[in-house]
């Protein structure tokens, strides 16, 4: 068997780059296809048990319970917000909810704080948009700090009041 | 104004390697990003933002999903129902994790409801998870970092 050996100065392999270019084409319309984009999801964790919850007592509270109500008009949209008979106005109810929660609760929590125990109760109209209970849960569990973007929980026990019987 | 004709006109000449080195960045930027959990999700339920809604750190296990849309249709599972159907599916979820020997009063249900759909509607949900013997909820909102529309930042304690 006689093996030629061509010594010919620099042994040049040729590469085809056309079916590498085809492939990574395949590889990267497949990878376009597949992409999706979605935003991140976050969770608000209510507890409610079938039994009827048993407030804490009242010298333990340091807050006294709150209770939250909001209306609706025709369209499900926000007509009134209501705190313990103080009402919210404006364009941006829940941002002036927030501050007055912020003024009242504080932001420093150790164990009997009012940011332990502080509860709120949530009602709402049977039309109105869901939108508007997750911004009401929102105002009321928290704040963000504007230069660490860190969450400052206000709020953590929330439920909502049993709906009426129609 | 002589133009030169060139000798073989009909082939494209020219350095593929700069495009080939750019598609091969996109490709990496593509395979970094690929994502193939399959989370329960359905594109008829849009959820509400807010600003405080972050994913939560510890990663619940074999939470129970329940989607309301804002036509006042629940999807659980794979199938579509109205409300007053949900009880017989849920409870046999019920049945079927007490079997596996979780316990149910443990598990997390996850209410991804639409914008849009009535909050009473929602509560109704609630409602027959509670009648069935669920108890934990947890009610999920997408994450919107850009506008503050329910908070007022502070600058901190």
């Amino acid at each position: 068997m006689k093996v030629r050996n061509r010594r010919r100065g620099s042994d040049k392999i040729e590469l085809q780059m056309t079916p590498m270019i085809d492939i990574v084409f395949q590889l990267l319309v497949f990878f376009i296809m597949t992409f999706k984009v979605v935003s991140m999801e976050g969770d608000f964790n209510i507890k409610m048990p079938q039994a009827a919850p048993s407030a804490a007592p009242p010298e333990q509270m340091e807050f006294p319970p709150l209770k939250l109500y909001m209306t609706a008009n025709e369209n499900g949209d926000l007509s009134s917000l209501t705190l313990n008979e103080q009402s919210f106005e404006g364009n941006n109810p829940f941002i002036e909810l927030n501050r007055y929660i912020q003024q009242e609760i504080g932001l420093d929590g150790g164990p009997g704080s009012a940011r332990e125990t502080a509860e709120i109760e949530i009602g709402f109209d049977f039309n109105l948009k869901y939108t508007h209970v997750i911004g009401a849960i929102t105002a009321v569990s928290g704040t963000k700090d504007q230069r660490t973007n860190e969450i400052l929980p206000l709020i953590e026990k929330v439920r909502f009041t049993p709906p009426r019987e129609e | 104004m002589k133009i030169k004709k060139q000798s073989d006109d009909d082939v494209l000449e020219g350095d593929l390697t700069p495009m080939i080195d750019m598609t091969f960045q996109l490709i990496a930027f593509f395979m970094v990003l690929i994502n193939f959990t399959q989370t329960e999700t359905d594109d008829r339920v849009k959820l509400p933002d807010s600003s405080l809604a972050k994913p939560p750190e510890i990663v619940m296990e074999d939470p129970i999903i329940i989607q309301l849309t804002d036509q006042s249709e629940v999807i659980f599972g794979r199938s579509t129902l109205a409300v007053n159907q949900l009880q017989s599916s849920l409870s046999r979820e019920y049945q079927g994790i007490q079997f596996s020997g979780r316990d149910p009063k443990d598990t997390t249900v996850v209410i991804r409801a639409h914008g849009d759909a009535a909050a009473g509607e929602v509560q109704e949900v609630i409602q027959v998870c509670q009648d069935v013997g669920f108890e934990n909820f947890a009610l999920r909102a997408q994450e919107n970092i850009q506008t503050f529309k329910y908070i007022a930042p502070t600058s901190g304690p």
